[in-house]
């Protein structure tokens, strides 16, 4: 009897996990089946519209991943140990772009650095600069959109860090900068790398926010996902979608299993 | 509480439900409409239209540029009714045999649009050929864009503004939208200088915008087709009240030339 109750909800238990995990996989399947049998699928893989999107995705995101990195650190560092009024709305403000939809996270980057922006509208009158269609566009929208999963995981990264170590550090002689490098950066390496690999597949996969603020032009802003929604219209239909997603998918593998390595073997003790 | 007062809404509806069923004087039905993005406001207005004299049938409306439509179509959305910007995308349908009937719904024609900003600069169709001009098209696979590049071609074949001139008017190219309307939106936000979009287009835009014309040997005719995908009587009438006298004078209305029409 025991046993029998004991089954019953693993059972259901499975069949959940069971649907639940097809529904994942399936979808995978799906493009898998329709790529690998179809014709079409290579001369769209190496034509040119997709090795330009792919290049232009790779360093966009690339760079968005890096200013991500370089100017996040410090501000979730800092975020972590100061004690403020309104640090809350700061670190609201900075969560913000992650429930955010990227179309409306498009329509905002052009309401502030769109030749008729708050910033955009004097660059453009003053300096001619003018930021939409531009490559830097596409950087913009990727780092709007995913620098904010970088700060956050180093926040948490940052605020598990026993904060004696770093006490001992100083009192031992070391100075700020060397404390951080040498205690609080190994210490929380695993949750900067994820936040980075979070950061980067965001900036990657973006696509509202660059079709809107950057525009879709083969070479200067169509990344990946606007190649692939632009292969959507062709009269060939989903074989060279498929074909473009197929592909993002290969690289976006490689590159999060680099990210996990990174996160692993570099994990260090202070 | 709220659980309850969910749960006795849930019920209301159902019965209300159960109470139109057995009724059974008017068939209740809804028909999904795939439309092209410039025919956004003019088949709002007929949809409502239709479902004042059709009671019972409810029009579900899905704009998105024609060729987007085309393929949601082909990969089996469940479109009952598919208004399409140029005959290419309702062919690749009927070659898949999809198409249980279609004919012309109307024709449509092109204009060039300006930012206002940039009006002092564009002042007539040679124009767009200038150096460092932002200009937006629709995608080359996009009716709109197919259009708009073939009416470079007449200019570029007729040699009258120059030696390779759709070439200059294509490197001022700065991106290619998805539909017609974000190319419009492009303008009229101000980002890109100019646009080739359709003349109806223009009652839809609601910025600072000038509409320069087309040479009329340089037009090209937007030629709109309708295609009847199911057997449904309900789209089977959508697909008659839209091509009746009736819903032509509404698309005219938004702007649509008749069946047929040379701009």
């Amino acid at each position: 009897m025991t046993a029998l109750r004991a089954r019953a909800p693993h059972a259901g238990l499975a069949l959940l996990i069971a649907v639940f995990a097809v529904f994942f996989v399936l979808p995978f399947a799906g493009l898998l089946e329709r790529g690998i049998g179809g014709s079409g699928t290579w001369d769209a893989i190496t034509s040119d519209t997709a090795i330009d999107a792919l290049v232009l995705s790779l360093w966009t995101s690339a760079v968005a991943l890096v200013i991500a990195v370089v100017a996040g650190t410090p501000v979730a560092y800092w975020l972590t140990h100061a004690r403020f009024p309104g640090k809350g709305a700061v670190e609201a403000l900075i969560d913000l772009p992650i429930v955010l939809p990227p179309t409306i996270a498009g329509v905002a980057l052009l309401t502030a650095f769109g030749r008729k922006g708050l910033l955009g509208a004097p660059l453009d009158d003053w300096f001619g600069l003018t930021l939409g269609f531009s490559t830097a566009a596409v950087i913009m929208a990727q780092l709007f959109v995913g620098a904010p999963f970088y700060v956050r995981a180093a926040r948490a990264g940052f605020g598990s860090v026993d904060a004696q170590y770093e006490r001992v550090a100083h009192t031992l002689g070391a100075s700020r900068l060397r404390a951080f490098a040498r205690i609080v950066l190994p210490l929380s390496w695993p949750s900067l790398a994820a936040g980075a690999a979070l950061c980067w597949a965001r900036a990657l996969g973006e696509l509202g926010a660059t079709l809107i603020f950057a525009g879709n032009l083969q070479g200067e802003t169509q990344t990946m996902p606007l190649a692939i929604l632009s292969a959507f219209e062709r009269a060939d239909g989903l074989t060279a979608a498929v074909a473009l997603a197929i592909l993002l998918l290969a690289v976006a593998l490689v590159a999060l299993a680099a990210f996990w390595l990174l996160s692993t073997r570099g994990r260090g003790t202070p | 509480m709220r659980l309850r007062g969910v749960a006795a809404g849930a019920l209301t509806v159902a019965a209300l439900g159960l109470g139109a069923c057995g009724n059974g004087s008017e068939p209740s039905e809804t028909i999904t409409v795939f439309a092209a993005a410039s025919l956004t406001e003019a088949f709002g207005e007929l949809a409502e239209a239709f479902e004042a004299e059709h009671p019972g049938v409810t029009v579900r409306l899905s704009f998105a540029g024609s060729a987007t439509l085309r393929t949601q179509v082909l990969e089996g959305a469940p479109a009952d009714v598919f208004a399409s910007a140029s005959p290419a995308e309702v062919a690749a349908l009927d070659g898949a045999g999809l198409v249980v009937e279609e004919r012309a719904l109307a024709s449509n024609a092109l204009i060039v649009v300006v930012a206002e900003d940039a009006s002092a600069r564009i002042g007539d169709f040679a124009d767009l050929a200038n150096p460092g001009l932002r200009l937006v098209l629709a995608a080359e696979d996009v009716p709109a864009g197919r259009y708009a590049r073939e009416s470079l071609a007449l200019a570029d074949a007729d040699g009258a503004f120059g030696e390779g001139f759709a070439a200059r008017v294509l490197a001022n190219v700065r991106s290619n939208e998805t539909n017609v309307r974000a190319t419009l939106a492009k303008v009229e936000l101000g980002e890109a200088d100019a646009a080739i979009v359709y003349a109806s287009d223009l009652r839809a835009a609601n910025a600072d915008i000038r509409a320069i014309a087309i040479p009329e040997r340089f037009q090209v005719a937007a030629e709109y087709r309708i295609a009847l995908l199911s057997e449904s009587d309900g789209a089977r009438a959508f697909v008659a009240f839209a091509t009746s006298p009736a819903g032509t004078a509404m698309l005219a209305r938004h702007g649509f030339g008749a069946v047929g029409a040379t701009p």
